[in-house]
């Protein structure tokens, strides 16, 4: 648990000696503010003009607003991940967590914890953006949670896997250029599923994105829960796998 | 404390390390002397378990390397060749860092001061270590290995870019470790092993050539004596003159210039002074001879000649 605790701290603290985190918390909370921004412009132009009934605007905010950032995670995640393991094989000190008595399963958890806190402290600054919403008028809760519990789940398999890539290369930039072509692929492959049939389900299913849909509706259903949990399990899998592989290869 | 038996290791379908065995016992200083690519760092990375051999044993402390790595990993400090730092953090923050994954428990704040003293680096305390200069970074590497009071210390080159006098304050610390600690380093300086290691291994082609204490390998190869010998004369003769003589074990003519006077090295078995008789078979033949004299082996020596017959 100490080497857990004390991997976990040093890697909160380089995130943020290194400008990456400032860097990519700028740009996230830039963009999620310019999307709301958008969203609330384009809805009060609308509803100025012809639309009549009423309808759930904050509700319409939120929803774009999620949907908005899943896909700016799936661009930003790489860039939390790359370093991880890649920095340390460059730096060698790779050589150091692999002599100490540290487990790899303890560096491994220590590090993707690391990574855990910086998405959530990523999500909560986009909490930041929400907020006039529930100064100006009365939003649904329990959508914006159910909603936040998906975008963190979906943040947190997408960053098992770039941990995982990040374990294979000693070149940050291959990792966070793999990772992304993985991501994309992961994103887009409901493009290629047939247009019936039980294929269609099946690759519709690997779909990282669609699963997040109900929850940004506000439906929380296990299904999506297990999905995300399991793709985080196979992705600390692999890690840990590759981990140890380094063993052998040298 | 340090039981090596029957080591090798395949690297790319090359072998880095050729069936080595050596035991270090407690309380050694054991250097490890070889040229670059010899299989000096492949073999400290078996032995840290940072790698597995492809075959043979390894056990320090008691514990197989590769079975009981974990017991292993408790008991040693290892300085890698280049000293595992983080670039980010200052030299206080990153100690402490170390001494608790480590495992270090509550008295860690001494135990940092205590390396940070040993290696002179109470200056450098709260610097940023990506701003230390090659020497500083050296000694912080130096430092990491030091916490926890490991009792096997196995050091990569641990006197490289340090300026003389660091170099100096070094090896008196390592010096200082011996009894207290068992200590493998590795380096391809020659006098450093004599000045600090109790006994040296001299490995060339992932293959021991040699073990022994410093004095002991010099004497060694004493057992031939060496003689110069620069004459004028045609060489081809010369070489079977001189083989001719009583004692003599071989000659070797040193390469240069193909007219006028060549110098040859003639080896003999040991106590027996040849000079004598070779002045009197260059004059008889009547050739001038020119220099006559012995020539003694310093490790350097040793070494070079250890590690380059192999090749021939």
């Amino acid at each position: 648990m100490q080497n857990i605790l004390a991997i976990w701290q040093r890697e909160m603290k380089s995130y943020f000696v290194s400008p990456i985190a400032y860097v990519v918390l700028t740009v996230f909370l830039f963009i999620t503010g310019l999307f709301f921004f958008g969203y609330v412009a384009q809805l009060s132009s609308a509803q100025m003009g012809q639309i009549q009934q009423a309808i759930d605007v904050p509700g319409i905010i939120t929803r774009g607003l999620f949907n908005t950032i899943s896909v700016v995670l799936l661009f930003i995640v790489p860039m939390l991940t790359m370093g991880l393991f890649a920095e340390e094989k460059k730096r060698g000190t790779i050589e150091l967590l692999l002599t100490t008595p540290v487990g790899n399963l303890q560096t491994l958890i220590g590090k993707y914890l690391a990574s855990l806190a910086f998405l959530l402290l990523m999500l909560l600054g986009s909490a930041i953006t929400i907020f006039p919403l529930f100064v100006y008028s009365k939003p649904e809760l329990k959508p914006v949670l159910s909603g936040y519990l998906g975008l963190f789940l979906f943040g947190s398999a997408m960053l098992a896997v770039g941990l995982f890539i990040s374990t294979l290369t000693e070149n940050q930039i291959v990792a966070v250029i793999i990772t992304f072509g993985v991501s994309l692929v992961l994103w887009l492959v409901e493009i290629f599923a047939p247009t019936s049939g039980a294929a269609k389900s099946v690759v519709s299913y690997l779909s990282v994105i669609s699963h997040l849909e109900d929850f940004i509706k506000g439906v929380i259903d296990s299904t999506h829960v297990i999905f995300y949990v399991t793709f985080a399990f196979v992705g600390l899998f692999l890690a840990y796998r590759s981990l140890e592989s380094m063993r052998w290869k040298g | 404390m340090i039981e090596v038996e029957h080591l090798s290791k395949v690297y790319n379908g090359r072998k880095a390390v050729d069936d080595i065995s050596f035991k270090v016992e407690k309380g050694e200083i054991l250097g490890f002397l070889g040229p670059n690519g010899a299989g000096k760092t492949t073999t400290m990375r078996i032995l840290t378990c940072f790698m597995p051999a492809t075959e043979g044993t390894a056990r320090v402390a008691g514990y197989d390397v590769f079975e009981e790595s974990l017991e292993v990993r408790k008991r040693i400090g290892y300085l890698p060749e280049n000293p595992p730092l983080y670039p980010e953090m200052s030299v206080e923050s990153y100690l402490d860092f170390v001494a608790k994954i480590k495992g270090a428990k509550s008295n860690r704040k001494a135990q940092v001061g205590e390396v940070v003293e040993k290696c002179g680096l109470g200056d450098a305390r709260s610097r940023i270590i990506g701003r230390l200069s090659k020497g500083y970074k050296q000694r912080v590497g130096l430092a990491q290995a030091l916490l926890n009071n490991p009792e096997v210390l196995i050091l990569d080159e641990p006197t490289i870019g340090l300026d003389p006098n660091q170099i100096h304050e070094v090896r008196s610390l390592i010096k200082g470790l011996a009894y207290s600690h068992t200590v493998i380093l590795s380096t391809h300086i020659l006098p450093e092993v004599s000045m600090t290691c109790s006994r040296v291994v001299i490995i060339n082609k992932g293959k021991v050539v040699a073990m022994n204490t410093p004095e002991g390998l010099a004497d060694q190869m004493k057992g031939t004596e060496r003689i110069s010998l620069t004459v004028d004369g045609p060489p081809d003769e010369i070489c079977e003159k001189i083989k001719s003589i009583d004692g003599v074990l071989s000659v070797q003519k040193e390469e240069g210039k193909s007219g006028g006077p060549h110098t040859f090295i003639v080896e003999s078995k040991l106590n027996s002074d040849l000079r004598p008789a070779l002045a009197t078979v260059v004059a008889s033949a009547g050739w001038k001879l020119l220099d006559l004299r012995g020539v003694s082996m310093s490790l350097e020596d040793v070494f070079i000649n250890l590690t380059t017959n192999e090749q021939e």
